[in-house]
């Protein structure tokens, strides 16, 4: 088992595991965001982990070595950026979403919440 | 490069452009435009379709100048083709079925704002079919859950909020398995491309190393994208989902997001992984598992219903397990199954959900069954057109679903002794709540009105749009189950192609 070598996958894993029960479990609205952004830093520092190679610089040529062996592969790194983008655009529409949840029911329990609207709906 | 090949990029950019450029124009336009786009995009797939049938194979298009292991990559192929054809008319119909009803639940300055979100998800749903890179599929995976999320919250009631909030959460859930299911593989593999990180995975399938991180990879994908397709027990956003929100949305929802996921899910199976290696994980049986009890459970669900469009929503649940047993079957015959299964219940959701709106507008707009009573007299193409539905979903001959069960009944007999078994009392309970839900609706339909209701009918109010989109629907409806053959023998070949 390389639990101490790979400390980097392992820290990647649990903050994956608390962000994704977070996610799932917390009743708080903005707790439920900050978990879903846990879950996906924990992806991207998993990928970015991944792509790295000790002692290899990133792939920009300038002092005339073009051999593969100097550099890492940049694909990782662009897709970390990727996802970024997608789960910063995703924390938004949450957060909006909490915004008026909280307007219409002033609380950000979502289990309050829902009590509440089968009530209204009653 | 034949001028056809062109077509997958171009239903994929005209409605990612055209969303761009909606967001300015106001309602009336943006609603033209976003018409004349789904007319054109379902258009241009009927000639793909038409041309790749008679070009015989599948072929890959280069997005920019960058070749095979770096590029990005469409690929074309029949059962891409058929699958596209199928989502942008079902999105067209729906729509036009719809947008009367628009006027009364989406806030007027936000009209055009909701085309956009149409759009989006018609190029997210097109760029799901075509795609051959697996990070491209992520990226519109999270496009589509974020405009179908939009979609919910159309409507501005309570509710609806509660019910987009329910169902980011456990689409977010879905996604983030997913993309962790794509990182380990790209980790494994190297490749980003389907059929890269195919031959990839045979050789590691071939030396027998990592085993086990591939069995993590098919189960994460697996699990993420059924979470994501409402799979029985992972289905509990769907009644809040589909029952509160407008008509177009509810059968854009259950009709084309859900199929979209499990298209992605087939097509990771075949082109992916391979059909050999889930086998080997026996992931397969998993879902076949979850598929069986939920074609039970979800049934019985709505049975117990009171309001029409929350049983049609459960009604869902039941048929996505079908999809996901023909899948779980793990042989040729019970993914064309699954297929065709998608086709057949994605055109019966949709015309279910948007005549359910019409019989509900000709009841004082109630959903419950006490107040639907003779509303099939009241508004009579919303009532024909929900018992050619009903009567479908239920398996009646002459009409999709027959041909459905017919496949999945076929399907099971090449499996071992214990699972045909269960497959076909599976599917005889299965048929028979479905008869006991259905058919009790379509009775409540038809008779004489509780005595003291008195139910103004407002002549002219859903119109020429949605009689339209009935009669189409039930007309694609009738076509699935006479011209079956020629389908399903297409779909066979679209599979082949896959492989």
């Amino acid at each position: 088992m390389n639990f101490f070598t790979n400390y980097e996958e392992m820290a990647a894993m649990i903050l994956f595991g608390i962000g994704f029960t977070t996610l799932l479990l917390d009743r708080n609205m903005i707790k439920k965001i900050i978990g879903f952004s846990m879950m996906d830093s924990g992806m991207y520092l998993f990928l970015a982990a991944k792509g790295y190679v000790e002692g290899r610089a990133a792939p920009i040529v300038v002092d005339g070595i073009q051999s593969m062996e100097y550099y890492i592969n940049p694909i990782p790194a662009g897709l970390v950026l990727t996802g970024i983008v997608v789960s910063v655009s995703v924390s938004a529409l949450m957060l909006a979403l909490t915004v008026r949840l909280y307007r219409r029911y002033h609380t950000l329990d979502i289990d309050k919440i829902t009590a509440q609207v089968r009530k209204e709906e009653a | 490069m034949a001028l056809w090949q062109s077509i997958p990029f171009a239903c994929i950019l005209l409605p990612l452009g055209s969303a761009a450029m909606t967001s300015v124009l106001k309602g009336k336009f943006a609603r033209r435009w976003t018409f004349i786009v789904l007319t054109v995009v379902t258009a241009l797939s009927a000639c793909f379709t038409y041309f790749i049938w008679g070009y015989g194979e599948s072929y890959t298009y280069m997005m920019g100048h960058y070749p095979a292991p770096w590029g990005n990559e469409i690929r074309g192929g029949l059962l891409e083709g058929i699958t596209a054809l199928f989502f942008s008319l079902i999105m067209l119909l729906s729509l036009l079925g719809g947008v009367k009803k628009l006027d009364d639940h989406v806030l007027h300055d936000k009209h055009s704002l909701y085309y956009v979100m149409i759009l989006l998800l018609t190029a997210a749903l097109m760029a799901q079919v075509y795609t051959n890179d697996i990070f491209t599929a992520y990226v519109f995976v999270e496009i589509m859950t974020i405009s179908a999320c939009s979609l919910i919250d159309a409507r501005t009631k309570g509710r609806t909020l509660v019910a987009a909030t329910r169902y980011m959460i456990m689409n977010l859930l879905g996604s983030g398995l997913f993309l962790l299911g794509v990182i380990l593989l790209y980790d494994l593999t190297g490749h980003l491309l389907m059929s890269n990180i195919k031959e990839a995975v045979a050789e590691l399938h071939a030396t027998g190393e990592y085993t086990l991180p591939l069995t993590v990879v098919v189960a994460l994908i697996s699990i993420g994208l059924s979470i994501k397709s409402a799979l029985f027990p992972f289905h509990t956003w769907v009644p809040d989902a589909y029952g509160y929100t407008t008509p177009a949305s509810s059968a854009i929802l259950s009709s084309l997001v859900s199929k979209g996921y499990i298209f992605l899910l087939i097509k990771i199976m075949y082109r992916v992984i391979g059909l050999d290696v889930i086998m080997a994980t026996g992931i397969h049986n998993v879902l076949f598992l979850f598929g069986l009890v939920g074609m039970i459970m979800g049934s019985i669900s709505a049975i117990r219903q009171n309001d029409i469009r929350r049983m049609i929503a459960f009604s869902s649940v039941a048929q996505i397990g079908y999809v996901y047993l023909g899948i779980g079957m793990g042989t040729e015959a019970g993914m064309l199954a699954a297929v065709f299964h998608i086709f057949s219940h994605a055109v019966c959701k949709a015309m279910l959900f948007l005549t359910a709106g019409g019989l509900a507008d000709a009841s004082g707009n109630s959903k419950h069954f006490r107040d639907l009573r003779g509303s099939g007299m009241r508004s009579p193409i919303a009532g024909v057109a929900f018992t050619v539905g009903a009567l479908s979903m239920v398996g009646f001959p002459f009409l999709g679903g027959f041909i459905s069960k017919l496949n999945f009944g076929t399907a099971a007999m090449a499996l071992g002794d214990m699972k045909t078994l269960l497959v076909l009392v599976a599917l005889a309970v299965s048929t028979w709540l479905n008869t006991v839900y259905f058919l009790r609706t379509v009775i409540t339909l038809y008779r004489p009105a509780l005595p003291g209701s008195n139910y103004s009918v407002e002549k002219g109010r859903r119109g020429f749009c949605f009689s339209l989109s009935c009669v189409a629907f039930a007309a694609v409806n009738i076509a699935l189950g006479i011209l079956s053959q020629p389908i399903v023998s297409a779909i066979r070949m679209g599979l082949d192609m896959f492989a």
